[in-house]
């Protein structure tokens, strides 16, 4: 048991899980602007916007987040010289931010896809009848509601996107929890097992919670029919 | 998305102003493409040496088929490792006895919670110091990592594939005689497999695509030999492409294969009733699979 404790003494595991979260939070906000604009495309009557939308779908939904964020790393900054700025440290944490970010855009612009679908077209028919072009009907009508109905699909893409901020571990940040794992349970072979669940049992006090907070703001928000 | 409700069939006038905003997108689009392409050669990207290694037979014989060979061996063993975990698991969830219930629920909750690489650095060392396993631990513990995060998302489109089964089928069951487990295992669970089918491709996608972070641990699949084969030629983006392309083209023809099979179940498959007819923008056969929790059913669930 002692010899249990001291891996909190010895490392600072709060610490490794609050860079998750910074990670989450950013790449979180990235994403969200990110996927609403290639929602729009996606929806636009513009066909060449349409197929932007969609290639950018079909391309990152079907790539590993791994290379993603290898390529931000190793390519684009490793062999193109790219930065963004700040520090050795706060270099790579940027461009992981950056992988994860262009990688969970393309889920939330199916998610709020999804949304726009249980939009009743009643509504976009009343926009038109009032006179509301394109863009003023998706921003005033439809996107508004689109987002309280994709509440479920948006709150799985933040669960899957708090999970996958582990993934930074190949983007070099060296100080988020599976990294800190990995260097702990290699140190410390007598107590592989506590220390993977301590990590485990943190994601799960992180991720239980966002997950019925989404279901109670998508019972609350659903939008009434 | 042919003719989406969100705007009006385009008169004449409307019409034109598509076509220029059309053309000027296209040529947005190109713009980019051009753009990163001059990019990559301003900076030295598109030398034919650092691309040829990728058309020449040797490159693939060594490197890049044996990686991928090792990949799809992790991916199929960790689909044939999920669906029977899910099968199980999922089965147990819908247990009426409440200890295996219970057990099932908190097995299913932890692992679906759990990051795939956590479990697979976590497995990589325990394998390796605990149990004699045949042949590269580390494909083990890739392949372990996979069966018990995707066997718990499988079990879950099990459970909610039955559940969304018209109630008359169970009853139907219970009428004729069948034992609880007899109707869920002759009657209800054959039609949940089948509406779960799109979404259970979906979820091969996932798997796929979770098989490279194998990378971590050095398990010597595609992006691994990738990596390894590049840095000492310097041509680590160009081997990244490549990669990325061999994954997406393996992906999109399964997600498309999942779309296919979606569309042809969705005359098989009973729709739920309260499912809205017309949907802004919703595409034919949007709710094809109709019959899975709206949240299971994605088929773009983001794993990595």
């Amino acid at each position: 048991m002692e010899n249990y404790l001291s891996i909190f003494t010895e490392y600072n595991i709060p610490g490794a899980f609050w860079v998750n979260i910074q990670l989450t939070f950013w790449a979180a906000i990235g994403a969200l602007v990110l996927g609403t604009v290639l929602a729009l495309l996606r929806i636009s009557p513009v066909a060449s916007f349409r197929a932007i939308g969609s290639s950018y779908v079909n391309l990152v939904r079907n790539t590993p987040l791994t290379i993603i964020i290898l390529f931000a790393v190793l390519a684009l900054y490793g062999q193109l010289g790219f930065t963004l700025g700040g520090d050795f440290q706060a270099n790579f944490f940027r461009l992981s931010v950056l992988g994860l970010a262009v990688y969970h855009a393309a889920f939330v612009c199916e998610a709020i896809r999804s949304g726009v679908n249980t939009v009743p077209l009643g509504q976009a028919e009343a926009a038109r009848a009032i006179g509301l072009g394109f863009m003023p009907a998706a921003r005033l009508i439809i996107l508004p509601q689109a987002f309280r109905g994709a509440i479920v699909p948006l709150g799985n893409t933040l669960i899957a996107l708090i999970k996958n901020s582990t993934v930074a571990a190949v983007g070099s940040v060296a100080t988020e929890s599976s990294s800190v794992m990995k260097s702990m349970i290699e140190f410390r072979a007598d107590i592989v097992i506590p220390i993977f669940l301590t990590f485990a049992i943190g994601f799960v006090i992180i991720v239980i919670p966002v997950g019925l907070v989404t279901t109670w703001l998508s019972k609350k928000l659903a939008v009434a029919r | 998305m042919s003719a989406s409700i969100l705007f009006d069939t385009p008169g004449p006038k409307a019409r034109r102003r598509i076509l220029m905003i059309n053309i000027v997108g296209a040529i947005i689009a190109l713009g980019v493409v051009a753009w990163i392409f001059f990019g990559l050669a301003g900076k030295g990207q598109m030398k034919p040496e650092q691309w040829d290694d990728f058309v020449q037979a040797s490159t693939w014989k060594n490197y890049l088929l044996p990686g991928l060979v090792n990949t799809l061996k992790a991916a199929i063993l960790g689909i044939i490792g999920s669906v029977i975990f899910g099968l199980v698991f999922g089965v147990g969830r819908l247990s009426q006895n409440k200890l295996i219930n219970g057990f099932c629920t908190v097995i299913v909750e932890f692992f679906r919670a759990v990051p795939v690489l956590l479990m697979i650095v976590f497995f990589n060392v325990f394998f390796a110091r605990s149990l004699e396993l045949p042949g590269d631990t580390a494909l083990w513990a890739v392949v372990a990592a996979l069966v018990f995060y995707n066997g718990s998302v499988v079990a879950e489109l099990v459970r909610s594939g039955v559940h969304n089964l018209p109630k008359g089928q169970r009853e139907a069951g219970i009428a004729i005689g069948l034992t609880r487990g007899m109707s869920l295992r002759h009657i209800e669970i054959p039609q949940a497999l089948v509406a779960m089918l799109p979404a259970l491709i979906g979820q091969f996608v996932v798997i796929l695509k979770d098989s490279a972070l194998g990378y971590i641990i050095s398990f010597n699949e595609l992006l691994f030999f990738a990596r390894t084969y590049s840095s000492p030629n310097g041509n680590v983006l160009q081997a990244l492409i490549v990669t990325a392309v061999i994954f997406i083209l393996i992906n999109f023809t399964l997600s498309k294969i999942a779309e296919m099979v979606s569309k042809r179940l969705s005359s098989r498959v009973k729709k739920s009733k309260d499912a809205p007819a017309e949907l802004v923008g919703a595409p034919a056969g949007a709710l094809a699979a109709g019959s899975v929790d709206s949240a299971e059913k994605d088929p773009n669930n983001p794993g990595v």
